[in-house]
This record gives structure tokens, C-alpha cells and sequence, in this order.
């Protein structure tokens, strides 16, 4: 098997759709309640950042193979 | 043997010699493609116009100081002073805490009133069809139409609700009003918005149960189920997937309820009721921040940006299904 084959199996192992879009939503999820808790205003202050990474990051992942 | 011969134009005279499809389109008018062009341009302009332009102008808003009642002043680059404001700011924490409430509060109620609907309307009886459509009007209407006539409703002098109150608890009518006292406004709110949205919610889990096969709850009767038992191990799970996309939707079109509870209460009393995107009015045309107000909007765009991308998720899940 050539390396180029092997390093091929290890993008397509990685960048599979369906566990990254997972991650991408927990952080979409996460920053939405940080943006609306109650408890912490330090929380409340890096939920922006937090929505703003899982929501970019979901239309990049959406892009990967299944 | 019959032969058939292929006419050669080339040969006949006075006849051109026929030109491919592509080139014909090419030579005697516009392509498909142009035409296809042509047709969606005018939608993609105002598209662009009235969705597009906006919203990149708004976020180039938002990193400056712009405040429209001293528009005299240079525009002045602020960087992310505008975000770093809000992400500080008590007010709007506690504004958008106010939002979460009213979301789940509202949410929590429509969802077990439409899931209660659809288990009645699911079952045939007479008058079924009558009843659907009674039961479907409220969401039928125009927000501001619900805001206006719920205020009247809602009047304590002469608001017949009031009145329906006081045969139950013996307090006068008018001693209490729905929209005006810290304790009743946030639920006032959310009864509104559960008389108008309930039927939508009903309307997704009536879907959800018509799919559910007929031969399941036979061979449930089969093994002697009870209608509980049915209603747990079949009804419920099956039903799920279409209740979260009406919780997602529902709760999306909450966060950004802004017309009905701006006519009922307008943020009030006080400020218990103030919704985030009646927050952002108030930045954005009470106080003029523009610059202030475009970046709120944009922390609201994203979010709900981020939450629809959930939503659409979960409905391609659930038409996989």
C-alpha cells in the first residue's frame, strides 16, 4: 500500500461528517446556555465566542464525506 | 427488404443542413441556461437587496459608534468595543434570561397542549373536521391582530377575561390586571403565545402519530397492552422525533418574539417582560446606539443561525425515518 493510499485512510477516518457535527452542535448547544444562565456573567461573557465556533464550524464540517 | 432512407439535406437543395440542438440554442436564441438565468435573477436581486446588503451593512455597523441622534459625529472603527459592551452588560444578561424563561415557559406549555390536541383530534368523531379548523385559527392570524385584540381581552374595566376570573376566585374584575402586575405579565405572555402556537405544535404531533403503522398497536392489543401501556412503550417514542422539531421551531420563533409581546406589554411593567429583541429596539430607535444595537443583533442572528442548523439537522433525521 502506498503512503499516499494510508495518509488518505487517515483523512477519510478523520474527517468524517457525522462525529463532527456532532461536536459542532454540542458547542452551538453549550453556547446557547451559557448565553442564557443565570449563575455565572464570566460564562455569559464567552458564549458568543462558543456559538460563534460550533456555528462556523458546522458549515465547515458539513462540507466533510460521510 | 424495405429500406429507409435517411433524407441527406446536405444533398437537397434549397435545404440547410440540420445543426446540433446545442448550437441551434447557440444560433437562434438563448440557452437553457440563460434562461433559467433570467427567470431567478430578479429573486436573487432582491434577495441581495433586502436580505444580503443589510446584513453585511449591519455588520460593518456594528464595529463602529454610529448613534443616529448625533449622526453629525464622524463614524469612528471601534473594533469589537460594541461586543465586548454587551457581553458585559448586566441588563442584557438578565434580558436574555428573561428570553429563556419566556421560551421554556411557553415551549414546555404548547408542547403538552398540541401533544394533548393531536391525541384528541387523532381519534375520528363527529364534527372531527369542524373542530380542526376551530382549534387551528389562532395560528392562522396575524401576531399584531392576537397582541391587539388579547389587550382588549385582557382590559381589567372592561376585558371579559377578567370577568371569566372572577366567577372562579370571587375577585373583582378589576382588581388585578393581566398585563400590568409584575406576577401576571410574564404568564400572561406566555397564555398568549400558547393560545396562538399550540395548534402548530398539534399539527406537527398529528403528523407524528399518523405515521406511526396500525399493525403495531394490533399486535400491542394481540399481546393484551393497555391503552397506558400503549401509549408509553408505542405512542410516545414514536411520536418524539416530530415533538423535538416543534420544540426546536417553536422555541427558535420564541427567541425572537418580538410583535405579540411588544402590543401586549411593550416590555413592561417595569422592565419584566422585556425580551432581548425588545432590548434591541430600544438600543436601536429609543436610544439611537446603532453600532451598539448591530452588534446585539448579530449575537442574535448567530444564535439562532447556530439553532436552526440543530433544527434542520434534526428534520432530515426525521424524514430519514
Amino acid at each position: 500500500m502506498s503512503s499516499s493510499m494510508v495518509a488518505k485512510g487517515h483523512v477519510a477516518r478523520w474527517f468524517r461528517r457525522g462525529p463532527w457535527e456532532s461536536i459542532a452542535m454540542t458547542l452551538i448547544g453549550g453556547g446557547i446556555i451559557m448565553l442564557v444562565q443565570p449563575w455565572s456573567i464570566d460564562l455569559y461573557s464567552y458564549s458568543f465566542v462558543t456559538i460563534l465556533a460550533g456555528t462556523v464550524g458546522f458549515v465547515v464540517v458539513s462540507h466533510f464525506p460521510e | 427488404m424495405t429500406t429507409i432512407l435517411q433524407p441527406d439535406h446536405a444533398t437537397i437543395p434549397g435545404v440547410s443542413k440540420p445543426v446540433t440542438s446545442r448550437a441551434a440554442r447557440r444560433v437562434h436564441g438563448l440557452s437553457d441556461r440563460t434562461i433559467a438565468w433570467l427567470f431567478v435573477a430578479p429573486t436573487i436581486a432582491l434577495l441581495l437587496a433586502i436580505n444580503i446588503f443589510p446584513l453585511i451593512w449591519m455588520i460593518r455597523l456594528s464595529f463602529t459608534n454610529l448613534n443616529l441622534s448625533m449622526s453629525y459625529l464622524p463614524l469612528r472603527f471601534v473594533g469589537l468595543d460594541n461586543f465586548r459592551d454587551i457581553l458585559t452588560d448586566e441588563d442584557v444578561w438578565f434580558r436574555l434570561q428573561t428570553t429563556a424563561q419566556f421560551v421554556i415557559s411557553s415551549v414546555a406549555l404548547q408542547v403538552v397542549v398540541g401533544f394533548g390536541l393531536a391525541l384528541l383530534i387523532n381519534r375520528q368523531f363527529r364534527g372531527h373536521s369542524f373542530w380542526t379548523t376551530i382549534i387551528l385559527l389562532p395560528m392562522m392570524l396575524s401576531p399584531a391582530v392576537v397582541g391587539n385584540f388579547w389587550t382588549l381581552l385582557l382590559q381589567p374595566q372592561i376585558g371579559p377575561f377578567n370577568y371569566l376570573i372572577s366567577l372562579f376566585t370571587g375577585a373583582p374584575p378589576s382588581s388585578f390586571s393581566m398585563t400590568g402586575q409584575v406576577a401576571l405579565a410574564p404568564w400572561t405572555i406566555v397564555l398568549v403565545d400558547t393560545w396562538m402556537w399550540a395548534p402548530y405544535v398539534m399539527l406537527i404531533c398529528l403528523a407524528g402519530l399518523r405515521s406511526i403503522p396500525d399493525y403495531i398497536y394490533e399486535a400491542a392489543e394481540v399481546d393484551r397492552a393497555s391503552a397506558w401501556r400503549q401509549f408509553w412503550s408505542i405512542t410516545l417514542p414514536m411520536t418524539v422525533p416530530f415533538l423535538m422539531l416543534a420544540v426546536l421551531f417553536r422555541a427558535i420563533e420564541n427567541f425572537k418574539m418580538f410583535d405579540m409581546v411588544n402590543l401586549l406589554t411593550s416590555g413592561g411593567p417595569g422592565s419584566t417582560t422585556e425580551l432581548v429583541s425588545i432590548s434591541l429596539k430600544r438600543a436601536a430607535f429609543e436610544k439611537w446606539r446603532t453600532g451598539y444595537s448591530s452588534a446585539l443583533a448579530i449575537i442574535l442572528f448567530v444564535t439562532v443561525f447556530g439553532a436552526a442548523n440543530i433544527y434542520v439537522k434534526t428534520l432530515n433525521k426525521v424524514k430519514q425515518r
